[in-house]
This record gives C-alpha cells, structure tokens and sequence, in this order.
C-alpha cells in the first residue's frame, strides 16, 4: 500500500517532507512578493491585503490548507527525528563534521526556530497580539485595514525587526539545505544534477534572505520615504 | 615513532565501557594501524591483561570486517581506504590516537572495539539476492549490458558492507549500504524480476533493524572505503517510490 508505506517508512516520510517542503517553499515565495508591495506604498499594499482578504471562503480555504501542510511536515519532522535520535544514542568522544554542513546538521533546530518564528508572526501582524499600538487596527482613508501603516510602524522597533531578519535568517538556512535534499529525496537526483541543485538552492535561499529581510531593513533604516 | 593509544574497552554487551590509554613505541611509519595493535596487544598478553578485541579479516581493504573509528573517523583518516589499509605515517609522531568502535543502535558493542553487523545480514537476506536458473553456465556475451550500465553497476557492487556509513551517519542511516546494494542488482538484467520487492523489503527490514532516515548530510560518502556515491540514495528513493506505486496487495 503506498498511503503506508509514505506514512510509516523513514524514505516515505522524508518524501512528505519534501513534498510539503516545496508547498512551504512556493507559498514563501509568494507571500515575498506581496511583501514586495510595500515598496510600491500604501495603495498598493492596501490593496493587495484588501483583494486577499476579500473572499473569507477562499482565505480560509488558503489557510487550512497551508496549516494541513505545516502540520504534515513538523509531524514527518518530529517522527523521524525521534527516531533518528534513537538510532544514534551514542557520540563519538572524538567527533568531526566529515564534510557535512552546519545547516544539514541543524535542519530541527532550523526548523524549531522557524517554527517559534512563524508563530510569533501570526501573533504580530494576524491576530495582532503582540503588544503593539492603536496603529495596528487603524483603517485607511478608503476604510480598508491599514496594513502599511501596520507594518511601517512595527518596523521602527528595533526589536522587532532583529526577530524578523533572525527568522527568515533561519528560514533561509533551513531552505539551502532543505531545497537541496528535497531534490534527492524524490529521487531526482545524480551527479549530473547535483551541482546545479545545490546551486540553485543556495541561491533561492540567498533571495529569500535579502527579499525577506530587505522590508524590515528597508523601513527601519529609511532607505525610502515610507 | 612512538604513540599514545586512547582505546575504547568494554568488556561486554551489557556492561559499560571507558577509554583506556597504551603507549605504543619505536613504531614503524610504514606498519599499518592494526599491526600497531598486534603489538599492543602482545605486550598486553604478555603483562597478563586482557588483549584489545578488535574486528579484521583480510587485512587488504575487500572483506569489510574491521571496523574502528580512529581519531572520530570511521576507517580513519585516509580518503576512500579501510581501518586495516591505515599506515602510522597518516599521523603525527608523539599524537595520541583515539580509537573507538562503530556507535550506532542497529550495530550492539559486543567487547571493546567489536561490533555485531549482524543487521545487514537481515537487510540483505530481505532482498540482497537474485534468482537464477541452476544449470550450464549462461553464455558470457548472451545478455548484453551497456558498458555504462555495467560500470555504475560496478560501483555500487564495490561495496563491502563494512558499516562506516551507518557509523558516520548521525542518525545511523543505512541509506548508503542500501543504495548501493538495490542500484547494483537494479541495473543489471539478472536483477529485474524481484527489483521492485527488493527496494520495499530492503528497506522495511532496514527500518525495522532500527537504522534512521537519511537527512542527506553526506557524512557516509565521506567515509565509504569504496567511494560509494550519495547519487545512489536518490535512486534508492527513485526505486522505492515506484515500487510503491506498483506494489500489488500480498495476497496476489
Ligand atoms: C514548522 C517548522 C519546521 C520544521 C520543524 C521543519 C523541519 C524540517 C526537517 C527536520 C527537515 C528534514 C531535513 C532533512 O531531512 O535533511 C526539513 C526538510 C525540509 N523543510 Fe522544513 N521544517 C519546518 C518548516 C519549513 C518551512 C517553513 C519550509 C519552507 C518554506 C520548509 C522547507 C523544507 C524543505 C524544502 C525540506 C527538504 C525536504 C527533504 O529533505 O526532502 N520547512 N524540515
Ligand atoms: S556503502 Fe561504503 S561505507 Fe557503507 S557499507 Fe558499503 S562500503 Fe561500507
Ligand atoms: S580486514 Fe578486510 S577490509 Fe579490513
């Protein structure tokens, strides 16, 4: 049965994970180029949230799914590293890194933090928790929700904007092993792809880094007239 | 040369180990790892004590039997070679050398530096096989395989099945051992007919030894004595999706 063997063998799990994981990935490549708005300024921003917010069914549907998606990575995550764990109980008193990278070596932790991260973000600027200022619910002069206003004041805290560069920071780190492991775990993989894999996953997680964390810097330190 | 041996010892199983330090003088650059503890274990012997049990078999890099980790590497510090193909000149004269046994849940200490790989036996009596008719010999040119075909089915045959992969890994992952033993029998004509049950049962059994998944790190490339490649675990995975979704219901 291969709805078993997905959900109950070590490679069928990692196959979720990199299912999942590509989703993930595509989604946060939108959701950069929405953010990307922001420097076309208010109207535009505006806008865009207006015109995501517009339709409850087709928002909800969205946002079901993308938590269905997180959900069957983090549960393919933390079965197969519990598993993992118990198949290595042991170290070595000698330990070395045998040409393996820190981000390899810390897709968990990586993911963890991404995790705490994206909490924290839906606290911030959905729930709108956080505790913050009358700003966060003002509404524009066309009486939409003022999500520029929103974010160009988060983005004055200092404090705020290290948590969102330290995020997608890990997020990025998380993305240029995971977008490089993925290829292989679908079995898409051999010697004549593999540089070119590994490339492109360094790259795309650079992109994401500077497209991500370029909105916070970019307001925090003026670089335009926000 | 002369060095310090820091040497994991543990006298059984169940029982709990620690390093324990022998010096090792007047060593030749050009004796091997495993001839320097020949010798330590004689004076060992000699003094009354009990020797330092380690695995080796042919002591030429083709059995896959020895088995240390020297210096936090799995067969040491040499690229693409197998603990007993470590000469003394691969280290510093006067360096203490640290010498451990393969650390993995699948792979039980049996004494000092002697694990039980019997979990691969498991793995490869799972699927590690073909079936052939009994009979004359086939004739040599009767199937013809590309040379392409028959030279990566090669490198994957190189494998010895001496574990460092699993002993690299951290999460004791038998990805490499598989990999190589589904895409060497899954080039080749003679392995077709069980292909698709040798990916699934291979890897059940692996899982059910208790090795971990693959988080594609790369350590066990690293370490193979055999130079078996990470490519190869993608056409594991390659194999094994499509058993899946070719699998049949056992009853049929
Ligand atoms: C919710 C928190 C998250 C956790 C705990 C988590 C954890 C993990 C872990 C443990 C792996 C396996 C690493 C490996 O096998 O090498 C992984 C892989 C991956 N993750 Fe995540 N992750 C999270 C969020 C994300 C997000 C938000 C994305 C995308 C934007 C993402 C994309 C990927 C990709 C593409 C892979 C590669 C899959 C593969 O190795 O085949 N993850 N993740
Ligand atoms: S793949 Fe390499 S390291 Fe693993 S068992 Fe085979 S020869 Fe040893
Ligand atoms: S003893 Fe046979 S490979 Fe080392």
């Amino acid at each position: 049965m291969i709805l078993k063997r997905l959900f109950q063998s070590t490679i069928g799990k990692k196959i979720l994970m990199a299912f999942t994981g590509v989703l993930l990935f595509g989604f946060v490549i939108i959701h950069m180029l929405g953010n990307w708005q922001v420097f076309a300024g208010a109207e535009a921003l505006n806008d865009y949230a207006q015109l995501i917010q517009s339709k409850a069914f087709v928002l909800w549907g969205f946002r079901l799914g993308l938590l269905a998606v997180v959900a069957l990575h983090l549960w393919a995550a933390i079965t197969l590293t519990i598993a993992n764990r118990a198949a290595a109980p042991e170290k070595y008193a000698e330990s070395k890194t045998l040409g393996t990278t820190w981000a390899s070596r810390s897709m968990t932790l990586s993911g963890c933090i991404v995790l705490g991260f994206i909490i924290f973000h839906l606290l911030h600027f959905t729930v709108r928790t956080v505790p913050g200022t009358p700003e966060y619910f003002q509404q524009d002069l066309k009486g939409r929700h003022d999500v520029y206003a929103m974010v160009v004041h988060a983005f004055q805290n200092p404090w705020l904007v290290g948590i969102y560069v330290v995020g997608v920071g890990l997020l990025s780190l998380h993305l240029s092993h995971g977008l490089q492991s993925m290829f292989r775990s679908l079995g898409w993989s051999d010697k004549r792809y593999l540089p070119l894999q590994m490339n492109l996953a360094r790259i795309f997680a650079g992109l994401i880094f500077v497209g991500m964390s370029g909105v916070p810097l970019a307001i925090f330190f003026q670089l335009k007239d926000f | 040369m002369n060095f310090k041996l820091k040497v994991w010892r543990q006298a059984d199983h169940t029982s709990s180990g620690s390093f324990e330090t022998y010096e090792a003088n007047n060593v030749n650059a050009n004796q091997s790892f495993m001839e320097v503890l020949d010798v330590v274990n004689d004076d060992l012997t000699k003094a009354g004590k009990e020797p330092i049990a380690f695995d080796h078999d042919c002591r030429e890099g083709i059995c896959g039997t020895c088995s240390c980790v020297i210096n936090g590497e799995p067969h040491g510090p040499e690229d693409k070679v197998t603990s007993c193909q470590v000469y003394m000149r691969s280290f510093q004269d006067g360096e203490t050398i640290t010498v451990e046994p393969f650390r993995a849940k699948p792979f039980p200490i049996l004494k000092d530096l002697v694990t039980d790989r019997s979990a691969f036996d498991k793995i490869i009596q799972a699927g590690g096989f073909i079936s052939v008719n009994t009979g004359q010999a086939p004739d040599a040119n009767a199937l013809p395989i590309g040379r392409e075909t028959a030279e990566l089915a090669f490198d994957a045959a190189h494998c010895i099945g001496c574990g460092a992969c699993v002993a690299a890994c951290k999460n004791s992952s038998a990805m490499l051992f598989v990999s190589a033993k589904v895409t060497h029998l899954g080039l080749l004509p003679q392995g077709q007919p069980e292909r698709n049950r040798r990916s699934l049962k291979m890897v059940e059994v692996m899982d059910a030894q208790g090795f971990g998944g693959c988080t594609n790190t790369g350590a066990c490339e690293a370490v193979c004595p055999k130079g078996i490649p990470l490519e190869f675990i993608s056409r594991l995975n390659r194999d094994y999706i499509t058993a899946s979704l070719m699998e049949r219901p056992e009853s049929e």
